[in-house]
């Protein structure tokens, strides 16, 4: 049955230390960060501190642990790093150091909406580190943030999404279901990138493409997220009670500045994750070529190219997406889907049936609210009136700056994109966790007794509370530990010791 | 054949669900056109100065 879908993103940014010769990206991310929590991290909203060094706990951390069921051996070292910075934020994030980028895991959401917000809020937290950081630094240099996903010379760098799902659901049905899904979505969560990095595809072939990321993937499901990049990911690692919960990893989405394709990303992938744990979304569409047809799909600005499936029959992307929002409709009727996917599921239901239209009748309508879309526009017109070709430096130039996060220097925050949460909300949500997931939990106690948390993690804390052992609060229920759950017990409190206590742990 | 129900289908089904012809999309759009030509004009006063080296100098590695 579907389960109310808990919802996450974290992002990995790409970072320059400008005006230095030997830029050591680890040590730049470490200062960034660093800066954030010591000079920024004095008071916030309601003179709570913003950001503590709370020690990350990773004894729960286990990401080499297979969906499919197998555990592999000896493939993977551990991936966390325990001696880079690790923050966590008074709204419930994770803010460090991940490999050599600084990234920021937004707190659990329970609405599309709402993730559109914590995301705002993670580009405003990345803006004050770098105000904060640059105010130290030698006159000269700067360390600048960029929210992309390729530095177009092959590296990619994740924005990973993360749903809460029913471990009952076979996997097999998931990855059926969800890899279409992945494939045609691309046309509205495509971040745009000029040219190409797959090896062999020339510029001329491709002049401009419609995702960062679809360059990456050479697999169709596995393990990996760093190399042979799978369309379905398969860690298992639900940061939740496992034997009720299965959290799907989704690596294969670009970082979107349009909070409209952040939304509808969000939003119609837990619609359709849905969908397939109540088996009521019909028959899957299977490509023939997954992975070939991921990048097919992102090359064809046309949107009127058919892929082949697996029945020797064609699609296009945009006739699937057609296709799952006539289902997605009829879905609706039969459940409750606000109760399913937050207050947002008819915003969701409406917003995909727009894009797609918008999509049809002409892709440029919808240069306000699509990445991909905004960047074409602009390229082609600063093309046209300099007289540039495609592989001109300056255009690659500019579909780098489009992410600069700096607000001067962002391009992406001068074309007009339309906005669903204003700066006010989401400054709000750099300080103050969602109130409807058990991220609440953790960034209130973080708020009133920062002092007293030795270490915190997705599913657990640990309290010090002065002479007894350290006491761990598991918190294995996402959907537990909110504002109508503990929200008045929290209040009632004066002491961690109290609510230790109170909680019977 | 096959492929041609399939389109049948699928044009039936968008006939269906999207009868939406959203008004003011010509005037959104000029306005935007508007709004481009302004950015084009302000775009090259915060453009990186060296498009080449600053492509060049971008280079991020140990990504998931």
């Amino acid at each position: 049955m579907a389960l109310r879908k808990i919802l996450g993103l974290e992002t990995e940014f790409g970072i320059l230390h400008r005006g230095r010769g030997d830029t050591n990206p680890i040590a730049a991310s470490s200062k960034l960060i660093n800066a954030y929590v010591s000079t920024v991290g004095a008071v916030g909203a309601a003179g709570s501190p913003v950001s503590v060094r709370v020690g990350w706990d990773f004894v729960d951390e286990t990401p080499s642990l297979d969906a499919r069921g197998e555990l592999v051996h000896g493939s993977y070292a551990p991936e966390v790093e325990t001696h880079l910075v690790n923050a966590v934020l008074t709204n419930g994030a994770r803010y460090y150091v991940d490999h050599a980028h600084p990234e920021l895991s937004a707190p659990e959401c329970a609405d599309a909406l709402d993730v559109v917000r914590y995301d705002r809020a993670a580009e405003l937290i990345l803006q004050d580190s770098m105000a904060a950081v640059n105010a130290t630094l030698p006159e000269g240099e700067e360390i600048v943030v960029y929210k992309n996903n390729s530095d177009r010379k092959g590296n990619s760098y994740g924005t990973h999404e993360n749903y809460l799902m029913d471990r009952t659901v076979p996997f097999g049905r998931i990855v059926a279901h969800v890899t279409p899904h992945f494939i045609t979505r691309q046309i509205f969560t495509g971040a745009g990138k000029v040219g190409s990095e797959a090896a062999g595809v020339s510029s001329a072939q491709v002049p401009f493409q419609l995702t960062q990321r679809a360059d990456f993937f050479e697999e169709e499901v596995g393990l990996e997220t760093t190399l042979k990049r799978p369309i379905v990911n398969t860690r298992d690692e639900p940061h939740a009670d496992a034997k009720k919960y299965r959290r799907l990893h989704v690596i294969v989405g670009d970082a979107n500045l349009a909070q409209v394709a952040t939304f509808l990303k969000v939003g119609t992938t837990a619609i359709v994750l849905c969908m397939i744990e109540d088996d009521a979304i019909g028959a899957p569409r299977v490509f023939a070529d997954p992975v070939r047809t991921l990048r097919d799909a992102s090359y064809d600005l046309t949107l009127r190219v058919p892929h082949r499936l697996d029945d020797g029959t064609t699609i296009t992307a945009l006739d699937h997406q057609w296709e799952l929002l006539g289902r997605a409709k009829a879905y609706a009727e039969r459940v409750d889907l606000v109760d399913l996917v937050g207050a947002s599921a008819p915003m969701v239901l409406d917003r995909w049936e727009r894009v797609l239209g918008g999509l049809e009748r002409d892709p440029m309508d919808l240069a306000d609210q699509l990445d991909w879309v905004a960047k074409l526009r602009l390229f082609e017109a600063y093309r046209t009136r300099n007289g540039l070709e495609w592989g001109d430096a300056r255009l690659a130039a500019m579909d780098l700056q489009y992410h600069d996060l700096r607000p001067g220097r962002s391009l992406a925050a001068k074309v007009g994109l339309e906005v669903l949460v204003t700066d006010e909300d989401a400054r709000l949500a750099t300080t103050e966790p969602p109130s409807d997931t058990r991220a609440f939990f953790r960034g209130r106690c973080l708020q009133r007794w920062s002092d007293r948390i030795i270490a915190a993690n997705w599913d657990s804390m640990v309290f010090d509370v002065g002479g007894d052992p350290l006491r761990r609060v598991p918190m294995m229920e996402p959907t537990r530990g909110t504002a109508a759950h503990v929200g008045s017990l929290l209040e009632e409190c004066a002491t961690p010791a109290e609510l230790l206590a109170r909680l019977g742990s | 054949m096959a492929e041609r129900t399939q389109k049948q289908r699928t044009t039936t089904q968008r006939t269906d669900d999207a009868p939406v012809e959203t008004p003011g999309v010509s005037e959104n759009g000029e306005k935007l056109k508007a709004e481009l030509d302004d950015l084009l004009d302000e775009i090259d006063e915060v453009l990186e100065t060296n498009a080449e080296e600053f492509v060049k100098s971008y280079v991020q590695k140990g990504g998931q």
